[in-house]
């Protein structure tokens, strides 16, 4: 028996204008040189928690932006597959936006804009994180508790842990690693669920299916 | 008094759960929210809600409403007008008379302000309250219902002075948002489905109601709920109804709506409307009270479609209403309702009565998209505009307030 057990906590995400706006790539470039990093961990993450439609085709918020008000669709797609995931940390992820702008900036002659009411606003988010008071003893539990988890619950642990922890990678993760070897395959099988283009509620369905398809498994061999 | 227990299969266990947990954080705290009416509008319906579903979270919630004389609310209507873009000029007795009303009602609420922990004010008719309370003890916020992006300068510098002065603001959007050097934060306001507005009413009810007001339910029918007001341009509507009736000659138009005690322009407003309509006998003007919530349920749940062609909206309760009773809804492409609706997806977003005639006529063609649309609207207010979400983003703004103002909060 484990003497750590999975702590479940829960956070729930409140929006914060910062009052920078823009209207002009040129002006995004120069405020992404400096705008607090939450602002674009809220630009790439936030429409998961926060009451906004999510639109499949966008990932992050500067796409849709790039696509709706600046009308440029080339540089709508170079922003969209920006996978945020893919960076150790946001100022790296900061540095990948800024290339795809100014190599956008370099191709076009007139410098793309937006209506006056269709500014790009820079919001950032402030995160409280409270103990659910649930433990969970074994992984074994985890494929039946994980349905009972709140959104807040599954962004927490699936999306908010990747800033957190050792290696960015999820609270799962981080605690099957300390059994040693014994999860490594289960890890795996986490690691390959893509959180970018889901809903929270769609990501805890497939957490519990990933939990419960590996354990019935393991139990059959 | 409806409990928050009764949303739990509307919204689910966890939400529900959820909310006990962030409450609990909050318990015993005095809560007192501020307005200037009781009935009528958006922002007394949300608080008839929100304080009672606060108090059986074991919140000491509570709500003041404020007492002025014409005069002052003359003024407040000029002020809100002004500050979503109207240029007005308001005589300078107007301000001294705001002003005055404004330090009456600090006397009489002065107990229950002074020794609250948390305070909301809502719009801008009791923001000077905050000058009579030097020696507050709890945070202050003051709550912006209305869209002043674009506000008129004079009346917004005016207004400034005393926002300023509080802890923090909420926006309903960010484009709403002024700078003010303290926190902004963006709280869409929402609906609450068990009301007798947005709670499930049989079809038989619905048909009466119709019936009651002489509409011929078995011809198309639109409709628009709203204050009779300018900004919700009721007369746009009926010029969109009219470039359609020769393509759909048996199209039925509804205007409802009411008028709030605190808008002295209401009758002014309803005389245009009666008088644009020309006494066209498809067309339905019905000034309903304030009380005629179900009234008001039924004529959007019989609708095909629903507008809320506003040229200005904080944010258009009408819309959620609407999206909530699975109908596509055509609304302004203005303020809030620009994130209510999504364009294409849950209904449509115009800026002239031209592309509000377009898109009803597209809707009452298109059925099938007309149904579709209705489905993804009703489970995009399921998720992110009923009142347990508004609940939980005041209670998590208030615990960001209480536990310092920090990005996170590890509680």
């Amino acid at each position: 028996m484990i003497s750590n057990p999975f702590v479940v906590k829960d956070c729930a995400l409140i929006q914060i204008a910062t009052g920078v706006k823009v209207q002009t790539l040129r002006e995004l470039k120069k405020e992404l040189l400096t705008i607090d990093e939450d602002s674009i961990y809220y630009h790439f993450w936030g429409s998961l928690l926060t009451p906004r439609f999510r639109e499949p085709e966008f990932g992050n918020d500067f796409a849709s932006w790039a696509f709706h008000a600046l009308h440029d669709r080339s540089l709508a797609e170079r922003l969209s597959v920006i996978d945020p995931l893919q960076y150790s940390d946001i100022q790296s992820l900061r540095l990948a936006l800024l290339d795809v702008i100014d190599e956008r900036l370099d191709e076009v002659e007139v410098v793309p804009f937006s209506s006056s009411d269709q500014q790009f606003n820079f919001v950032k988010c402030q995160i409280v994180v409270f103990n659910t008071q649930k433990l969970i003893d074994k992984p074994e539990e985890l494929g039946e508790a994980i349905m009972s988890f709140s959104s807040g619950s599954i962004f927490y642990h699936f999306i908010d842990a990747r800033r957190r922890t050792k290696g960015n990678i999820d609270d799962f993760r981080a605690w099957l690693k300390m059994f040693g070897d014994r999860y490594k395959k289960l890890s795996t099988l986490i690691s390959q669920i893509d959180p970018y283009f889901t809903t929270l509620l769609e990501l805890r369905e497939l957490l519990a299916q990933t939990f419960n398809d590996y354990f019935k498994m393991r139990n059959r061999e | 008094m409806i409990s928050l227990e009764s949303y739990r299969d509307i919204v689910g266990d966890d939400v529900i759960s959820y909310l006990h947990q962030l409450a609990d954080l909050l318990r015993g705290r005095r809560v007192v929210h501020v307005n200037s009416t009781k009935v009528g509008g958006g922002v007394a319906e949300i608080l008839q809600r929100l304080v009672p579903l606060m108090q059986q979270l074991g919140i000491d919630a509570d709500w003041k409403v404020i007492k002025g004389n014409d005069d002052f609310f003359k003024f407040t209507k000029s002020m809100h007008n002004a500050l979503q873009g109207n240029r007005l000029h308001i005589p300078k007795p107007l301000f001294e008379n705001y002003e005055e009303t404004n330090r009456e009602n600090a006397e009489l609420l002065k107990d229950e302000l002074k020794e609250a922990d948390i305070v909301f004010i809502h719009d801008p008719q009791p923001a000077s309250l905050i000058d009579f309370f030097p020696k507050r003890k709890g945070k202050w916020i003051w709550r912006c219902h209305i869209d002043i992006s674009k506000p008129q300068r004079s009346i917004w510098k005016y207004l400034r002075q005393y926002v300023v002065k509080y802890d923090a603001s909420i926006f309903s959007t960010v484009s709403f948002a002024q700078p003010i050097p303290h926190p902004l934060y963006i709280i869409p306001p929402s609906i609450d489905p068990l009301s007798d507005k947005n709670r499930e009413l049989d079809d038989e009810y619905v048909l009466r109601t119709y019936k009651e007001f002489g509409i011929n339910v078995d011809s198309p029918i639109i409709l628009q709920i709203s204050r009779f007001d300018r900004f919700k341009d009721p007369i746009g509507v009926i010029y969109a109804y009219k470039l359609l009736k020769k393509p759909v000659p048996a199209l039925q138009l509804v205007l409802a709506g009411g008028m709030a005690d605190d808008d002295p322009e209401g009758q002014i407003v309803y005389n245009e409307v009666r008088s644009v309509a020309e006494e066209d006998k498809d067309i339905h003007i019905l000034l309903l009270p304030p009380e005629a919530n179900l009234t008001v349920n039924a004529l959007q749940r019989g609708a095909d479609i629903i507008l809320q062609k506003s040229i200005k909206e904080g944010f258009g309760l009408t819309v959620t209403e609407a999206m909530w009773k699975a109908k596509p809804v055509i609304g302004g492409n203005v303020g809030g309702i620009k994130i209510q609706i999504t364009d294409h997806h849950t209904g449509f977003l115009v800026d002239t009565p031209e592309g509000a005639a377009l898109r009803i006529r597209y809707l009452l063609y298109h059925k099938f998209k007309k149904e579709e649309m209705g489905r993804k609207a009703k489970e995009f207010v399921r998720r992110n505009f009923l009142i347990t979400r508004h609940l939980r983003d005041y209670l998590t703004l208030m615990i960001s307030l209480l536990y310092f103002a920090k990005d996170r909060i590890e509680l």
